[in-house]
């Protein structure tokens, strides 16, 4: 290393020195360019033209028809509809599930470490495993879930028959499998509040629900909001769940809009107009990924 | 203290040390049975919550029409024949014999996975360094377009891929799924490294390289050392996000690449109905590697699920 050093720095030496941060990083972005970003351009072109995967036809260059007929399509703003009642009761019942399990678990007791793991395993399964094992817990005849609920009601439980019951199935199967996520981010809120505030208040014997709005929320606020930004992004692209459960059913009940992308792109083979719908996803998802790092930033100022 | 004896003075003073050690025992008594209460409700509710995952795992010691038993058993002699049948390379139906495969599927799952993770990782920290310790211009810019390829939804890039793998031939390959899941792990793995390489106190490094050390060997053996844990985490993540994918696996991987998700999806058809004991054994299987890693990685597990973006 010290014979390095007295030497005179030869060409690539001097060239590293000078460059080494784009030098660092430029494997990834080669990488990404040309796995994502490239991809993208590529679908980019692609929506302009019409274009079918599955046939021998030259693309034809159709200026911006594939959107127009999107953004005119009552079936793509019926999905949409699906899609955000999806989001809207499965992000809010992952927080209230979430939040009352930070509650169990802030304080420390006998077991916790294990009891925690054990609330947790939800997330690290894969989702064909909760997509196919809750279709076997909702089967009306065998399923766990069905004879339970047969059993208390004396009604046979055909739950994916309607389409307000399917929708109902796998939001219960996604809350089930997010909540835990909620919890951490909420656990952490709730460590970070500091000790004395909560004694100070025991001595002017605050009401229970004073103490949680005036002490507890402004430390969990920020972490809420995240949350509901991450789990919105992730429930946004709600895809396993539905395809392994319900495939969309009964009709097209349960479609969200990224099985209807994956219909229209590798069932129907619209080809381009699929990777048109994809850029007005990746609208979104650009603007709420945006929102979330901001609130990201602004944490850390705070913190 | 006036009128007070050296007597009454001590004993006040062992009432005020008993008294306050009886108080100690009896908080100590009350936390300890507060605690236990609540270690009580918690692993009830622990355990409603954790019994579809213990349902499944049961459902894999279950034979065939234990499983699909009405009303559902709950005492049963267990069997290991599904996890046999995971593995043999064959099982009979009727006359015809069908090739289950899985050794090869989980040998598949195993080797993009390792791979892919162990490629972004190399890839991806020598990057996050760059990014943390010699911004570019428009560094948050970059951070953040990386950051969007991991958020946007996997189906929009997935067009274009499906269309230049079939160009290209990569389709159905493993260098191709291998090279996909690394660029899939690669925006992971920079926002998680970047975020431990920020944590790092500066005034080592710059100590070393006023002691004249070059850049390698403060990468190297300086900042390196330090994040060992941070690299652990996200090595582990990475590798549950991969282990666990469906989709990119379910277009571009072929009959002898497929992973354990999909050809678990594709054992949910056929017409015997659903083998849900074989079914559940290869989830079990599928999710114990996940469960003991993460066991370990506890204190990172918030960190890794939100990508490093929060870290308390």
């Amino acid at each position: 290393m010290t014979t390095v050093a007295t030497t005179k720095p030869g060409f690539f030496e001097r060239f590293f020195a000078r460059h080494r941060g784009p030098l660092l990083v430029s494997p990834a972005i080669l990488v990404l360019v040309a796995m994502n970003i490239f991809p993208l351009f590529w679908s980019f072109g692609l929506s302009f033209y019409k274009y079918r995967a599955n046939r021998q036809a030259e693309p034809v260059f159709v200026w911006f028809d594939n959107y127009i007929k999107i953004l005119s399509d009552p079936v793509v703003w019926s999905r949409f509809q699906t899609t955000a009642i999806f989001v809207a009761i499965s992000v809010l019942f992952q927080l209230i599930v979430g939040f009352l399990l930070a509650v169990l678990f802030e304080k420390q007791f006998p077991g916790r470490r294990v009891l925690l793991m054990l609330v947790l395993t939800p997330m690290m399964l894969s989702f064909v495993a909760v997509g196919a094992f809750f279709r076997y817990y909702y089967e009306p005849t065998f399923g766990l879930l069905s004879q339970a609920i047969k059993a208390i009601t004396g009604e046979p439980f055909i739950i994916l028959q309607s389409p307000a019951g399917a929708i109902g199935a796998i939001i219960f199967a996604d809350v089930w499998m997010w909540s835990p996520f909620v919890m951490l981010l909420v656990l952490a809120g709730l460590v970070s509040v500091p000790k004395h505030l909560y004694e100070a208040a025991e001595i002017d014997r605050v009401s229970w629900w004073r103490r949680f709005r005036t002490i507890t929320f402004p430390y969990i606020r920020g972490l809420l909001l995240l949350a509901v930004l991450f789990r919105t992004i992730e429930t946004f692209k709600l895809f396993d769940a539905v395809f392994l459960i319900t495939e969309g059913g009964p009709g097209t009940s349960t479609e969200t809009i990224a099985v209807y992308v994956y219909r229209v792109a590798f069932q129907y083979f619209r080809t381009s107009e699929s990777a048109a719908l994809g850029y007005i996803l990746l609208f979104v998802v650009v603007v709420l990924t945006n929102l979330y790092l901001f609130f990201v930033q602004r944490r850390a100022r705070e913190t | 203290m006036p009128g007070s004896s050296p007597g009454h003075e001590d004993r006040k003073n062992t009432d005020r040390a008993e008294g306050r050690l009886a108080m100690r025992f009896r908080r100590k008594r009350e936390i300890g049975r507060a605690g236990l209460r609540r270690s009580l409700v918690a692993t009830i509710i622990s355990l409603i919550y954790f019994f579809p995952v213990l349902w499944i795992i049961l459902t894999a010691f279950k034979t065939h029409n234990d499983a699909l038993a009405v009303p559902p058993i709950f005492l049963f002699e267990p069997t290991l024949e599904n996890f046999v049948s995971v593995f043999s390379r064959a099982y009979s139906k009727g006359a015809e014999a069908i090739d289950t495969g899985f050794a090869l599927f989980f040998f598949n799952s195993i080797f993009t996975a390792g791979t892919s993770v162990l490629l972004a990782l190399i890839i991806g920290t020598v990057a996050a360094y760059g990014f943390s310790r010699y911004p570019l211009k428009g560094n948050e810019t970059y951070m953040f377009i990386i950051l969007t390829t991991r958020m946007l939804p996997p189906i929009i890039v997935i067009i274009p891929i499906f269309l230049m793998f079939r160009v290209t031939g990569f389709s159905g390959t493993y260098h191709g799924l291998i090279l996909l899941y690394a660029a899939f792990n690669l925006p992971f793995t920079i926002w998680m490294m970047k975020s431990f390489f920020d944590e790092l106190p500066r005034e080592v490094e710059d100590a070393a390289r006023m002691d004249g050390s070059s850049e390698w060997h403060v990468f190297f053996r300086i900042c390196l050392p330090q994040v060992k844990a941070g690299i652990a985490a996200t090595a582990v993540f990475g590798l549950i996000l991969t282990w666990n994918e469906f989709l990119f696996s379910l277009l571009l991987s072929g009959v002898n690449t497929r992973t354990v998700p999909v050809a678990m999806a594709q054992t949910i058809g056929g017409d015997i109905g659903v083998r849900w004991g074989l079914l559940a054994a290869i989830e079990t299987l599928f999710l114990i590697p996940v469960v003991l890693v993460t066991f370990l990685l506890q204190n990172q597990f918030l960190r890794g699920v939100t990508f490093g973006t929060i870290k308390r």
